[in-house]
């Protein structure tokens, strides 16, 4: 423990490439005054012996949470070519090739190339534009069902990544997405309400839902201590089954349905369809721009965001300056609750219209993915949710044109978490990893041997 | 005093511990990306001398240390070993060669007893694979015994105090048959007892063959105990210097320029105590008394030097008055009010000032911007906010102020904070905690691992707010800077008041109020056994 310092600094000179000109001059500072970063300036024994370091034992997540936005572009991209190489693995055409692969390989190497590309043409064409469609209105079907798909996975990542900023891994997406799912839907189909108010206490009835079921994990993390990821997990399971148990009760099963399945929400109830009934896309996807900019906002320009920053990036140092931490825990936990609850309410409201026990599909689960690819920034985790939602709209396409499965689009998704989780691996494979400091990497791995006592 | 080199092939326990080397660097660089810590350092340490790398925090000291321990690897230049070149793949490879290293940290394992932390990575075992430690417990016995260590190596290191520990570490320096010792910052964790006690021990070291690098930017046990003296400043070697010397040309060597160790300071002009402590106790999660009854008062107008050993309570007391500790009983009375059981941030509106003992830790967000931390405790009063809604505009304003007010060296206040270096971080700290009207200012550990030319600018500061009568309180584990800046200084152990003395105390009675003996017995003893090392000032 009382070397941990070493090897931080070791390490950040081992990869002296990951830092912007500017930041590689001021790093040189530090590396100055901290003796080329091989021993921590004299301010360190006090930390070494009290064992106490910033971040903790979460500061690996945490570098993958916030790490660079390249490493996630090229993951994504080598997460799609390795899709490709399996779909190529699957397809008939490049197996009858592969039989004659010495005698002709470029017939293989054409077949792996069309099967992928192929299977992506057509991903893109369920996604994004279809040009076989009959009008222009059908040719950008396709990009309104992304957008839509999209809506619930940004409000929800948005809410894992605000949680993450103020140092907290919210896993329980999901439940807050079931628990406002219900509160909304009932209020849905319940009560009889006039147009407007009626859909805006729907809103409020989900986000209140969501911000109740995650505020409840920050009460119970500031006062009692328990760790949020089991706390969130088992959230998780309360929501879901309570969610089960309630769709057969009366109150909320469809009169003469024995299926559990609620009332279809009343017309007043639901977001009204943004470019007319052709398409699904409904306002949940403007509130779910709206809610980016406000988070953007929060974490930047206020007050609150500041404390959640501060707490996330150092709680020690938010305590010293008078930061209450608790209550920053409470706060962003409710409002990382609410955002998954505006997500619960774009599906019950906006794209299913009725409450079912798959009201949260895997969105909540997918909202972790997408905050992570997003480096939960606000509009990191946009851009994230697009991608997936587009990823999620093309593969019914790509599995009806070119029989591909949907299931390669999920392992694909896999790929882009693993690859971001080892950022080093990506720039390996890209050839960004610029000849290691071999001294400096050395160094780091000897003094661990010093430590463990060969010194 | 030189020993001859005894080939290996006649070893004895006896012989080891005599054998000498003669160590050279020639022509050290290390370059880390753009960063040039060392640049060409040639050093010679003759055999049986205590050589001292003097040079200030950040200077390449401990690079070379680790370059020369194995840890680096050298960018350019090469180890000769008896003038034959060497090369270290590692910290086994240095040991092997007869170096031996003592850090900054120590690399003990706390639940192990002396012995096995001695055997760990070197164990040797019986028959049937069961760990064999006579052997081992037989050298630290002989060890301790020949330079009178007084250890045994069957207690346990965690109930160790920290002076011990550096012994064991000594020794498993010694039963590795290290030739050249390198004692990086050794006395920093000691009390000046121990220090002077360490210092007998590497005199006791020399005298027996084994050569020592005794790292410090401490100047006067630089002059207590060294030979030769080689002075680095950025990475480079300025030349070497005489332990006849006086400090201010060593200090000055140092840095690179004039500097003025003593601080120009006028009388204190104590006005009226607003700052009152009554029968403080604060009681850690495991029910230790960490403050134990502690009673004293601070004058407007005034410096209370709190001095101590690291780890007898400073911190909690700090942290108590600020609303950090939890179970905390008795009365902090600031301006007639009471502190006790208020929110930091009350404490804080109140008008305390604080400057916590880690910058990093405490102090600091590293990855938050200079200017975002020069308003950390501040951010939701304006003119940074209104409402919730903050100004980075204002906050940026306020940083360029600041950054020039207390000369932080950064090219820009939208640099992250963790980017600066550790003097600057604490300009930064002190910055934004001397940038408002203050009842009362508490910094603890205002100046550690800061350099010698910002101390002297850090020093003035508080004096400075003192003059402007705020009640001060400074917590410093440097005896030479609780001589320097205190009116009063009161002196704690394991969570006790030994006493309050003025200023004028001598630094033996403090050394052994320090150890707990109270200041009437101190003074007594401090007379009998006061040497000449113990009673200069540096």
């Amino acid at each position: 423990m009382p070397d941990e310092h070493h090897p931080k600094h070791a390490d950040e000179h081992a990869k002296p490439h990951e830092q912007t000109p500017a930041a590689e001059e001021t790093a040189a500072v530090v590396a100055v005054d901290t003796a080329g970063g091989a021993i921590s300036p004299s301010a360190v024994p006090a930390t070494a012996q009290s064992g106490k370091l910033p971040g903790g034992p979460d500061t690996l997540v945490r570098k993958i949470f916030t790490g660079s936005g390249m490493v996630s572009v090229l993951a994504v991209l080598l997460a799609l070519v390795i899709g490709g190489l399996l779909i190529a693995a699957t397809d008939q055409r490049v197996a009858t090739t592969s039989s004659y692969l010495f005698a002709r390989p470029t017939d293989f190497l054409t077949a792996v190339w069309n099967a992928a590309t192929r299977s992506y043409v057509a991903l893109f064409q369920g996604s994004v534009f279809n040009p076989r469609g009959a009008s222009v209105a059908a040719q950008f079907a396709p990009l309104m069902e992304t957008l839509t798909i999209a809506t619930p996975l940004i409000t929800a990542g948005l809410g894992v990544a605000l949680a993450f900023r103020a140092g907290l891994f919210n896993i329980g997406a999901q439940g807050q997405i079931i628990m406002s799912g219900i509160l909304a839907a009932w209020v849905g189909f319940a009560l009889h309400l006039p147009l407007g108010l009626h859909l805006l206490l729907v809103l409020v009835a989900g986000i209140v839902g969501g911000a109740l079921w995650g505020g409840l994990v920050g009460l119970l993390k500031a006062r009692t201590g328990a760790h949020e990821v089991i706390l969130t997990i088992m959230f998780n399971y309360i929501a879901l089954y309570f969610l089960r148990y309630l769709l057969n009760t009366p109150a909320f099963q469809r009169p003469g349905e024995s299926n559990p399945i609620s009332p279809i929400l009343d017309p007043t109830a639901v977001y009204p369809q943004i470019f007319g009934t052709q398409y699904r896309l409904h306002l949940g996807f403007v509130l779910a721009i709206a809610a980016t900019v406000l988070v953007w906002w929060l974490l930047n320009r206020s007050t609150v965001g500041f404390e959640f920053r501060a707490v996330g990036a150092n709680p020690k140092a938010a305590l010293t300056a008078g930061i209450n931490v608790s209550r920053s825990t409470i706060l962003v936990m409710a409002i990382a609750g609410g955002l998954a609850g505006m997500s619960g309410v774009a599906q019950v409201a906006g794209t299913e219209k009725v409450l079912t026990d798959g009201v949260a599909a895997t969105y909540g689960f997918d909202a972790i993915t997408v905050a992570l690819l997003g480096r939960s920034s606000p509009w990191g985790t946009f851009a994230a949710g697009l991608l997936f939602g587009a990823f999620r709209a093309g593969a019914v396409q790509m599995q009806i044109q070119t029989g591909t499965p949907i299931d390669i689009v999920l392992v694909v998704q896999s790929l882009i978490v693993l690859f971001i989780a080892a950022p080093p691996l990506v720039r390996a494979i890209f050839g960004l990893n610029p000849r290691r400091k071999k001294p400096a990497k050395a160094g780091k791995s000897q003094h661990a041997a010093a430590t463990g006592g060969a010194a | 005093m030189l020993q001859p080199h005894i080939p290996s092939g006649t070893d004895t326990d006896a012989s080891r511990l005599v054998r000498v080397l003669k160590l050279e660097l020639r022509g050290i660089t290390k370059r880390f990306g753009t960063l040039l810590a060392n640049d060409h350092i040639d050093v010679v340490v003759e055999p049986g001398q205590i050589h001292c790398l003097l040079g200030e925090n950040g200077a390449g000291k401990s690079t070379l240390m680790n370059v020369l321990y194995g840890l680096y690897e050298p960018t350019e230049g090469e180890i000769l070993i008896d003038d034959k070149p060497v090369t270290f793949r590692g910290p086994g490879d240095a040991m092997a060669a007869g170096i031996g290293m003592v850090h900054q940290h120590f690399m003990l394992v706390p639940v192990f007893t002396v012995a096995e932390n001695v055997a760990l990575g070197a164990e040797t075992t019986k028959a049937g694979g069961f760990l064999n430690l006579d052997d081992t417990r037989r050298k630290i016995k002989e060890i301790s015994d020949r330079y009178g260590f007084d250890v045994d190596p069957d207690a346990l290191v965690e109930d160790l105090p920290v002076g011990v520990q550096q012994r064991v570490e000594i020794i498993k320096a010694l039963v590795r048959d290290a030739r050249v010792l390198i004692l990086d910052e050794p006395t920093a964790v000691l009390t000046p007892q121990e220090t002077d006690e360490l210092l007998d021990i590497m005199r006791q070291l020399k005298s027996s063959g084994t050569s020592i690098v005794f790292i410090s930017h401490k100047l006067r046990e630089v002059k207590a105990v060294s030979d030769t003296i080689t002075v680095i400043r950025r990475g480079k070697v300025v030349g070497s210097a005489d332990p006849g010397d006086s400090t201010t040309a060593l200090a000055s060597m140092m840095v690179g320029r004039a500097v003025s160790l003593t601080l120009d300071k006028s009388p204190a002009k104590p006005l009226e105590k607003t700052f009152q402590v009554k029968d403080l106790t604060v009681i850690a999660p495991n029910g230790q008394h960490t403050v134990d009854g502690i009673s004293f008062d601070i004058a407007r107008g005034e410096i209370l030097a709190v001095a101590g050993v690291q780890g007898n309570g400073q911190t909690e007391l700090t942290e108590a008055i600020l609303g950090l500790q939890e179970r905390v009983y008795g009365s902090i009375l600031l301006d007639n009010v009471e502190l006790v059981g208020r929110s930091v941030k009350d404490v804080l509106n109140a008008g305390v000032g604080f400057v916590p003992e880690d910058r990093s830790v405490d102090g600091l967000i590293g990855t938050f911007s200079i200017a975002e931390n020069l308003v950390l405790d501040r951010y939701d009063q304006p003119p940074f906010a209104k409402g919730i809604s903050m100004s980075p505009a204002k906050v940026l304003e306020n940083a360029k102020t600041r950054i020039d007010e207390f000369d932080v060296r950064t090219p820009s206040g939208l640099l992250a904070a963790g980017t600066l270096s550790g003097g600057n971080q604490q300009k930064v700290v002190m910055a934004r905690e001397l940038s408002r009207p203050l009842r009362l200012f508490i910094a603890s550990q205002p100046t550690r691992g800061v350099d010698v030319g910002s101390i002297e600018f850090l020093h003035k500061r508080i004096v400075a707010e003192r003059d402007q009568g705020t009640p001060v309180m400074i917590i410093s584990t440097e005896l030479d800077e609780v001589m320097e800046l205190a009116d009063r200084i009161a002196v704690l152990y394991k969570g006790k008041l030994v006493g309050i003395v003025p200023a004028g105390t001598g630094r033996d009675v403090l050394g052994l109020m320090m150890a707990g003996i109270p200041q009437e017995d101190a003074a007594a003893e401090g007379h009998a056994t006061a040497s000449p090392e113990g009673g200069e000032n540096a």
